[in-house]
């Protein structure tokens, strides 16, 4: 059985018929397309597929596809402007060496803008407690961390 | 030193903006017209006789388009020893076994229809310990070798051993000794991008597979290899490598689910995806191997070592892929770290009914420098003298051919030690507080290139368009390391053009030269070499062209340059009795005169250049092709012998640890790594390299290890296999490069990809000795270990 259901994706409506056990991922990656957010173990445990929803980050791995009825999903996909510019986030972690393999990259950005969003000067242990559930296999967390100390920097002075 | 325009200096990684926006494509985002999903049927026993296969359910549920057993598929054979088999027939040896598999038009029916699939075993006894599997009349993993010939035991043909100098002299000079067992356990790569390829097969049966792999050349002849076994002989394989979500080397093999994929494409005619979930990657992608190794070395008086016997015992599971070659590694930090006149090595590989291992980043190395440098710690206590200035009396020197005959270049382990030494504040430290202590551990690892196979070369094929962009073409693959960001910037150096004028094709065996993998820390070692003796070729070219061109172009400048600036004084230089190859130089994409006024006009565009040369009657393009081999040798490993590498990358680190004795709990308070790199060609890339690295120590030290109870994996999911989170990772890092401009390296570089991970663990390890009294011989230290060695030692003391 499939239901219809809307919400808004990166600021634009969209209308997608799932499966009651369709998860957020596999509609947002599936016949949505926006392959950004990746799959890195399905359980909820490494943070790769982290979406915005209604300003909170998630794990779309977690999340039924029906529960995104009438709410307001940013992906990856979201945060560059239509002029193929990166985020002041998303510089960030190119000009900081934070990006190595990369899988684990949108999940982490995502969760760094979700904390941004509601904190814009946070602490390093703020920083670390947003963070917690995206693993990164390649960096060590180093430059990662100085990435998002460098957009909050950045995002105050354009703000 | 040479001055450079962009090595050394800090540059964004040309992969990364795409990666930042979700853009770049993983085989998990790849697709096929027509495509199916394949998923495998594997083993319900480790060790177990196959009675029936019964697949008829499966073929019947709607959406299936393919099921294959051993039974309708061609027997293919792979691995080191070719001990393996893609589909398995009388017999499975451990958890993993593929017995059948499926391709359905989605992945939910592919799942469903395994589920369908209905096997019936007859158990056999297995064997779980190397230990037991080495004792007499223990169960046969394999009951013949690949040739057919009865095995009457479980070890594997395979020798590793060296012997130098005199043993039983170098006992008898020995004033102090210290003798320990030490081991390290399975631990997973744990990519963030899981396992996967595609398989497609063209009307003429050549084959193409998008593969996760690190030796796309050495894969293209397994493939062909099993082409031919399927019938399909003389027919070809092209490998094209997506972004990888990380590898570790465990893409330094092919791997079942890849030739199943295969055999599903061609049996149904579309293209086959397979791609593990995190489970399937734990469960059924070979891990990095367990080790025991038993070490005694010696010292005199002075604190000079005399000998050192190291035998170690690998648990290989039940097949052969290349990482069964570890001990190669092993033997380098055995025979050559410190200097040590008589050496003695073994390593034995034993089959049993675990999980098979294959190779991950270190390669033997972090599994022996765990056991010999926390031997090192237990001598210098022994000997009674502090392990920092123990180091430093046996330190490795530069120009020296060690026992092994490795012969070293430059070294900057001397270096290494003291700034970690400074860095750790050690005289004030050491053996100050109680609870708190420090420690540290060096690392002697491959630095240029790794003969391990007959040809350890690398290929290069570099092509200008008519715009003065350069085209690059290396068999090499870029993992997440970091390889493209210092190959644009060896291009651009040496070539003499803009890194944004520099582009590196994706890996591709159909468009690059052949490469014989990346690994052994050899990638930006090898590419840059081969860019550099590339670059030069096509730089003869252009200025040999010039010749004929530059004038002309010049001359037109030039009037254009007067009808703009009338009144010019033209200065008085003879462009085209200057104009000699000898004389050319190409700077940031200009060609122009050395020595010659520096005038606007005077400089052409490279471009611009091409495009003379391009279009006219028998006009040309240029490309140039390289083949860069280094100069190393193929040891004899059963002798132990043999400068394996160009040039050898030396390392301290360095922890300060604080261990509450109620809880066992350990608290990294800071760390510090000080390596010898050669010369650092992108800093930001380099840091990134040393810091993930040794967070993978880290895990390896303290959190990390594949549980596996009669050969089944317990914990095959993240919140029970714990990596290190950012939590973990919560202590500053100190890092410090030590340039030691080696003559062989590529603009004095040496590779580093996985020194960082080396020895973190017995410089964990060794800290803890000195915070608390207690040692620690088998990973992964854990606070149920610590508080067990407190208890042992409290009753010791009463």
């Amino acid at each position: 059985m499939k239901t219809e259901i809307s919400f808004i994706l990166n600021g634009s409506e969209v209308a997608v018929s799932v499966e009651g056990h369709s998860r957020l991922i596999d509609i947002l990656r599936g016949p949505l397309g926006q392959t950004g957010t990746k799959e890195g173990c399905g359980e909820g445990e490494c943070g790769a597929c982290t979406v915005i929803v209604d300003g909170r980050a998630i794990n779309s791995c977690l999340y039924p596809a029906l529960e995104a009825e009438g709410k307001n999903i940013t992906t990856i996909e979201g945060l560059q402007d239509l002029k193929n510019k990166l985020s002041a986030i998303q510089q960030a972690f190119v000009d900081c060496g934070a990006i190595q393999c990369g899988f684990c990259t949108p999940g982490m950005i995502i969760s760094a803008k979700a904390l941004l969003d509601s904190n814009p000067n946070p602490s390093d242990e703020e920083i670390r407690d947003a963070l917690l559930g995206n693993l990164c296999r390649c960096t060590g967390y180093v430059q990662i961390v100085e990435a998002v100390k460098q957009a909050a920097i950045k995002l105050k002075d354009t703000s | 030193m040479t001055d450079f325009r962009y090595i050394g200096k800090e540059a964004s990684r040309p992969d990364t903006p795409d990666k930042a926006a979700g853009k770049a494509h993983y085989i998990h985002d790849l697709q096929r017209p027509g495509m199916l999903y394949g998923k495998i049927k594997f083993s319900n026993y480790p060790h177990a006789r196959i009675k029936h296969i019964d697949t008829s359910k499966a073929e019947r549920l709607a959406g299936v388009k393919g099921v294959i057993t051993a039974v309708n598929t061609p027997e293919i054979r792979f691995g080191f020893l070719r001990d393996n088999f893609t589909l398995k027939k009388d017999k499975v040896r451990q958890y993993r076994d593929e017995i059948a598999a499926v391709a359905a038009i989605d992945p939910d029916i592919a799942a469903e229809a395994v589920e369908l699939i209905e096997v019936e075993y007859e158990p056999l006894p297995g064997v779980f310990c190397p230990h037991e599997a080495m004792k007499k009349g223990a169960p046969l993993v394999h009951e013949t070798d690949s040739q057919g010939r009865p095995k009457t035991d479980n070890r594997l043909p395979l020798r590793f051993h060296h012997e130098s100098g005199d043993i039983e002299a170098g006992k008898r000079k020995s004033n102090y000794l210290a003798e320990g067992e030490y081991s390290t356990p399975l631990v997973q790569q744990c990519c963030m991008g899981t396992a996967g390829c595609i398989a497609e097969f063209d009307m003429n049966n050549n084959l193409t597979l998008w593969a996760k792999t690190q030796i796309p050349f050495l894969a293209q002849r397994d493939f062909n290899r099993a082409l031919s076994e399927m019938g399909l002989h003389g027919k070809n394989t092209r490998i094209i490598v997506p972004t990888l979500g990380g590898a570790f080397g465990s893409g330094l093999d092919t791997h079942a689910y890849e030739y199943i994929a295969i055999l599903l494409a061609f049996q149904t005619g579309r293209p086959v995806k397979i791609l593990y979930t995190r489970d399937e990657e734990f469960t059924n992608l070979s891990p990095r191997q367990s080790t025991n190794t038993k070490i005694i070395q010696g010292c005199d008086h002075n604190g000079k070592l005399t000998f050192r016997h190291v035998e170690v015992l690998l648990d290989n599971g039940a097949y052969t892929s290349w990482g069964a070659t570890y001990p190669t590694v092993m033997m380098i930090p055995t025979t050559s770290l410190y200097r040590v006149p008589s050496v003695y090595f073994d390593a034995q590989l034993v089959y049993t009914n675990n999980t098979y291992c294959q190779a991950m980043r270190g390669y033997g190395n972090p599994e022996l420098t765990w056991a010999l440098e926390s031997n090192m710690d237990e001598l210098a206590k022994e000997a009674g003298i502090d392990p920092f200035d123990f180091r430093m009396i046996n330190c490795n020197k530069p120009r020296e051919t060690t026992p092994m005959g490795l012969k070293v270049s430059t070294c900057g382990l001397k270096e290494c030690l003291e700034s970690v030494a400074k860095k750790l504040d050690w005289k004030k430290k050491y053996k100050k507080v109680k609870c708190r202590g420090v420690g540290m551990a060096s690392l002697i690892h491959v630095g240029g290139g790794a003969r391990i196979y007959r040809s350890d070369a690398s290929g290069m094929i570099l092509k200008l368009d008519d715009f003065g962009n350069v085209y690059v073409y290396h068999g090499g693959v870029e993992m997440g390391q970091g390889m493209h960001s210092v190959l644009t910037l060896a291009v651009a150096e040496a070539l003499g053009v803009r890194p944004e004028k520099v582009f590196i094709n994706p890996t591709d065996t159909a468009t690059c030269p052949w490469d014989v993998g990346t690994h052994a820390s050899r990638g930006a070692f090898m590419a840059c070499n081969a860019a550099i003796l590339a670059a030069e070729k096509l730089r003869e070219k252009i200025f040999k062209l010039a010749e004929e061109f530059f004038p002309q172009e010049i001359e037109n400048n030039l009037e254009k340059f007067k009808k703009k600036n009338p009144g010019y004084k033209l200065p008085d230089f003879d462009v085209v009795k200057a104009a000699k190859r000898s004389r050319f130089e190409l700077n940031d994409g200009f060609i122009l005169i050395k020595g010659s006024p520096r005038e606007p006009w005077l400089r052409l565009e490279l471009g611009r250049l091409l495009r003379a040369i391009h279009f006219r009657t028998q006009g040309q393009m240029l490309t140039t092709e390289v083949f860069y081999d280094p100069p190393n040798e193929l040891p004899d490993f059963e002798k132990g012998f043999g400068n394996i590498s160009a040039t050898y990358a030396y390392g301290t680190q360095g922890a300060e640890v604080e261990v509450d004795t109620e809880t066992g709990e350990i608290k990294i308070i800071r760390m510090v790594a000080s390596h010898d790199v050669g010369k650092v060609l992108n800093p930001l890339a380099l840091k990134g390299q040393i810091y993930g690295a040794l967070a993978q120590g880290v895990g390896y030290a303290l959190y990390e290890k594949l549980q596996s109870f009669q050969g089944k994996i317990l914990n095959p999911n993240f919140r029970d296999y714990k990596i290190p989170s950012i939590h973990e990772m919560n202590f500053p890092i100190d890092l410090e490069f030590i340039e030691t401009c080696d003559s062989y390296g590529p603009f004095g570089a040496k590779g580093v990809a996985e020194p960082g991970l080396v020895p973190t663990a017995p410089a964990i390890a060794n800290a803890i000795y000195d915070a608390i009294g207690v040692r620690i011989r088998h990973l992964p230290i854990t606070p149920e270990k610590i508080l067990a060695e407190l208890k042992k030692l409290k009753t010791q003391t009463k």
